[in-house]
């Protein structure tokens, strides 16, 4: 059980490939070369970063700076699922629709998971809090980040049939029925995909991660699986959560499709 | 539920200056003006769609005492374009229309079609087939003849007039055309510079 020590000089070899592919692409004139070496240095600084604070807080490891960790996340996670709208519901409702849909599905699935499952003690040990929380959120962040788009773009887009559903009497939950299904099912896929495709077409991140320190393969599959189930829960409550909020609001009191709520599109 | 007169009492909506009238069962109040004017906003505050002020009744009914999908069952709007959502044109229709159809000079078989085949005289017709299907106790009415030939307008007039009188319930009917205006409607009402008017 020992991992091979990785230094400096060893990842600038692997940097040297980058260097290499951005040259050609800049013979191959693509003009990409330039955001190709900003992401590889950002992925450098970013990760450097993150691997001092996760060393300060590893080493104390006492729940008050775990805890801030997990909102800085959140709020963080919040943040993208906001960027990636092409309609934000205004007044700094997606954001909040986001972040608290989040906050509900990645922060019980990671406290129920370590407190029932792994149980380490104590319970918020970082050392697995922290990689669960940021694996759920991620993970969340892209169900709830679809989930939203579509519902606010099938309303967008499917607003005459929307409203002549209520002219004709039906109640605002069955006239935008479809269209929250398919957000549902928007924000649901990629797991679903990533379930069905785990250890057949790829082989998951965190497993071969393990596997690579040295864990034996039987228990980094447990752990994998573990982590996939939460992911599911996590991602299915989140965007289950967020679409309906996202989509009570668009309607008043009145039941009325109020699409002025939404904010101009941003141009593809 | 029939039977009711419809009363609107200062509505107001972005466009227009508040409005006060009445429309009785059996009667049709046409309204008229320029495209943009505030003719569909109208309806469609009447129908509760779109925020306003003001209040409307319909009989011992307010409006904003009754939910709001309950009130839009009773005040039925049909806009000029319909929009369709399931697979046939049967599936959209609450209860069956067989004698409506063959009145608006629609095969029975209409209902059986797949929605993406209609034309847009079809669609239209078989729009108010499906507002009626719902049994409503009013009718607000936008521009129902507008993608319409001469012959089958003067069919759906037929029918409609028939259909409000018949079933005593009040409605309001967008139209541009004033011999139309002339043939079906009991009032006149024109909106110039955000006002209504009655002729």
């Amino acid at each position: 059980m020992g991992v091979i020590e990785l230094s400096w000089w060893q990842l600038a070899m692997a940097a040297s490939l980058v260097v290499l592919l951005s040259l050609c692409i800049y013979l191959a004139r693509l003009g990409l070369a330039g955001s190709l070496l900003l992401a590889a240095a950002r992925t450098a600084v970013q990760l450097a970063l993150v691997g001092l604070v996760l060393e300060a807080l590893f080493s104390v490891g006492s729940l008050p700076w775990v805890a801030l960790m997990g909102g800085v996340m959140l709020l963080l996670a919040g943040r993208e699922v906001m960027a990636r709208q092409q309609r934000r519901l205004r007044g700094g409702w997606s954001f909040g629709i986001g972040t608290a849909a989040m906050f509900v599905s990645a922060f019980s699935v990671t406290v129920l998971t370590l407190v029932a499952v792994i149980g380490p003690t104590p319970w918020y040990e970082p050392q697995y809090a922290i990689p669960l929380l940021g694996m759920l959120l991620g993970n969340t962040m892209t169900g709830v980040a679809l989930g939203l788009d579509r519902l606010t773009e099938g309303l967008w887009a499917q607003r005459q049939l929307v409203e002549n559903r209520l002219m004709l009497g039906e109640p605002w939950s069955r006239a935008c029925g479809g269209i929250r299904r398919e957000a549902m099912r928007s924000g649901l896929m990629p797991i679903i995909n990533s379930m069905a495709a785990a250890g057949i077409v790829s082989l998951p991140g965190m497993m071969t991660g393990q596997i690579l320190s040295g864990t034996a393969p039987a228990l980094a599959v447990k752990y994998q699986i573990l982590i996939m189930f939460a992911i599911a829960a996590g991602t299915g409550f989140g965007a289950f959560l967020a679409v309906s909020i996202a989509s009570r609001r668009l309607f008043d009191g009145r039941e009325r499709l109020r699409l002025d709520r939404l904010g101009s599109g941003r141009g593809r | 539920m029939n039977q009711q007169p419809l009363y609107l009492d200062k509505l107001t909506t972005d466009l227009l200056e508040p409005v006060s009238l009445q429309v009785k069962p059996g009667e049709i109040a046409c309204l008229s003006g320029p495209s943009g004017s505030g003719k569909s906003r109208l309806l469609r505050a009447i129908a509760d769609l779109d925020p306003h002020e003001g209040s409307v009744r319909l009989g011992d009914y307010t409006q904003a005492k009754v939910p709001a999908h309950h009130w839009r069952r009773m005040v039925m709007l049909v806009p000029a374009e319909s929009a369709w959502w399931f697979d046939t044109v049967g599936e959209h229709m609450y209860t069956p229309q067989s004698a409506t159809l063959q009145e608006l000079g629609l095969e029975p078989e209409v209902m059986e079609w797949p929605v993406d085949r209609l034309s847009s005289g079809e669609k239209q017709r078989l729009a108010l087939v499906r507002a009626v299907s719902c049994e409503p106790a009013a009718l607000l009415l936008d521009e129902p003849t507008a993608n319409l030939d001469p012959d089958t307008t003067r069919l759906v007039e037929h029918w409609l007039t028939g259909y409000i009188r018949e079933r005593e319930i009040p409605a309001f009917w967008v139209a541009h055309d004033s011999e139309q205006i002339e043939r079906v409607g009991d009032q006149h009402l024109h909106i110039a510079g955000g006002r209504l008017e009655g002729h």
